[in-house]
């Protein structure tokens, strides 16, 4: 229990031992430590992105059903709590299917493009004290970069599936995230200048006294509906719209592509939301002013859900908005109050 | 030196020959293939290689901003364009070599001019070793203190282009 609120010393514990370990073999240290170090953290990564899926498309499917005053899965499992379990099987098992007239590289590489950026997100989440891959100094620059590739292989889904629906949603998909994104990064620019750092674990330390949604409250409202725009999801999921595009890019993928699709938009769902609740919500930070009762990576995991249950919220409140309401809201509404948001900060900071 | 150091430095080395030939290979196929989406894709995996080329070069911010700028928004922006242009249900969708001759003088000076400035570096000094410790705040300090002008002109020049674009874009309404 200790161990958990004391991170860092375990880190450095794990390290001290690896190294010891490397001169009782003469072994070269930063080969061997490096190799186990990278090994360790994809499977760490790769474990928790796969049972966080399941997990909250099963929390998805409970919430939604409880919101429309039904039950939700309940057949598999008590409670129907192995529903995606079983889901998941289901996918693995499934045939391959490739289309004819599809160009059968970029149809093959485009899960691939998707998934990778997702999980090279997680190289900057800080969990807990000295409990994150690599604390990057340019942290969340490198998550606005690496988030912006992800969309490459949504286009590239779209146009070589060789469906019109599927290309329509491909261009929803770029327009739309080419616009939020502008739109998420000067929202963050507010945080950024009071924290006067891009580095994730000075920002969280910037917030123990005072968490940034109350000296920001416009930047984390802008933050998180381009957020959820960034994600693809309900009400800005018009590359994907069921009604109008049958599922948009993804309406040819099966089986176990299909899947890589699915992990990709839950990922970075909880990427978004443990950026939010990071950059926002004080990370690991308990709350000010009070006894740090539960251990930091426990603070971290409870807002972080927070965030993703409101983004669930979102999905099964609001109807879906129309393409050029979609863009309207981003250019006119958003990007002008993103601005305002920076003019005002700079402004406070320099009269404060 | 110990092996550590040779290890890394092994490494760092390899890991420069690499990226250099997928970016060689990926920039020739960029003018070669027919299909002009495999080009833009082909663009794409070639400016991620400059981007790794800087990170050996520990050159982070201008990797990272490389990826955020050429691959999330410029790329993303060519792949949309070529679809709108396009007939959509076309899957070919040809490249045209027609302008080889004009961008063969245009290469040909771009590569007297680096080949030029790469003849004035004085490659056989050793390099002052400088630690930067946030070259972040130093780009910021640099960018907007001691060339504050070179700057703003970069911005006054893309705002004319894009002023520019909008008026062309529009001259048919």
């Amino acid at each position: 229990m200790q161990l958990l609120f004391d991170t860092q010393q375990l880190v450095n514990n794990i390290q001290h031992w690896l190294a010891g370990t490397c001169e009782l073999y003469h072994l070269p240290p930063c080969l061997v430590v490096t190799c186990i170090a990278i090994a360790v953290a994809l499977a760490l990564i790769g474990g928790f992105i796969s049972v966080n899926a399941m997990m909250v498309v099963l929390a998805e499917r409970k919430i939604a059903g409880y919101m429309q005053d039904r039950l939700g899965p309940m057949r598999v499992g008590p409670y129907g709590i192995l529903q995606t379990a079983a889901d998941a099987v289901k996918l693995l098992l499934k045939e391959n299917i490739v289309p004819k007239i599809a160009d059968k590289w970029v149809f093959f590489l485009a899960p691939v493009v998707v998934m990778s950026p997702a999980v090279m997100a997680y190289v900057v989440l800080p969990w807990s004290p000295g409990l994150i891959v690599c604390d990057l100094n340019l942290g969340v620059v490198y998550l606005m970069a690496v988030g912006s590739i992800g969309v490459i292989g949504i286009i590239m889904a779209g146009w070589s599936s060789g469906n019109k629906y599927s290309l329509l949603g491909g261009i929803r998909s770029s327009a739309q995230i080419v616009s939020y994104e502008l739109a998420m990064s000067l929202a963050v620019i507010g945080v950024l200048m009071l924290a006067g750092s891009l580095k994730m674990s000075d920002i969280i330390g910037a917030q123990q006294d005072c968490w940034y949604i109350i000296k920001q409250p416009l930047a984390f409202i802008l933050f998180i509906i381009a957020a959820t725009a960034e994600c693809n999801r309900a009400p800005f999921d018009l590359p994907e719209a069921e009604s109008e595009l049958i599922a948009g890019f993804h309406t040819e993928y099966g089986g176990i592509k299909f899947a890589m699709f699915f992990l990709a938009e839950y990922a970075n769902m909880f990427v978004a939301s443990a950026v939010c609740a990071t950059l926002f919500l004080g990370g690991w930070n308990g709350i000010p002013g009070l006894p740090m009762i539960l251990p930091p990576i426990v603070w971290f995991l409870l807002k972080t859900y927070l965030i993703v249950f409101l983004f669930i919220w979102f999905r099964w409140t609001y109807p879906r908005i129309r393409v050029d309401q979609l863009m309207g809201f981003g250019w006119k509404v958003l990007l002008p109050l993103a601005f305002l948001n920076i003019g005002l900060t700079g402004l406070v900071m320099v009269l404060i | 030196m110990n092996i550590d150091a040779i290890c890394s430095l092994v490494l760092s080395n390899m890991a420069f020959f690499v990226l250099a030939a997928i970016g060689i290979v990926c920039g020739v196929l960029v003018v070669t293939v027919r299909n002009l989406v495999h080009a833009v894709l082909f663009l794409a995996v070639f400016l991620l290689s400059v981007a790794g080329l800087f990170i050996t070069l520990e050159a982070e911010f201008l990797a990272i901003i490389q990826v955020f700028i050429f691959v999330g928004a410029i790329v993303v922006l060519f792949m949309f364009l070529i679809m709108l242009t396009y007939k959509v249900s076309d899957m070919a969708v040809p490249q045209g070599n027609r302008l080889k001759g004009a961008a063969i003088v245009v290469a040909g000076v771009l590569f007297c001019l680096i080949f030029y400035i790469m003849k004035a570096m004085k490659w056989n000094e050793a390099a002052p070793v400088v630690t930067i410790t946030d070259d972040v705040a130093r780009i910021g300090r640099l960018l907007l203190g001691q060339y504050v002008l070179p700057f703003e002109l970069v911005s006054f020049v893309l705002l004319a282009a894009l002023i520019g674009a909008i008026v062309i874009a529009r001259k048919g309404e």
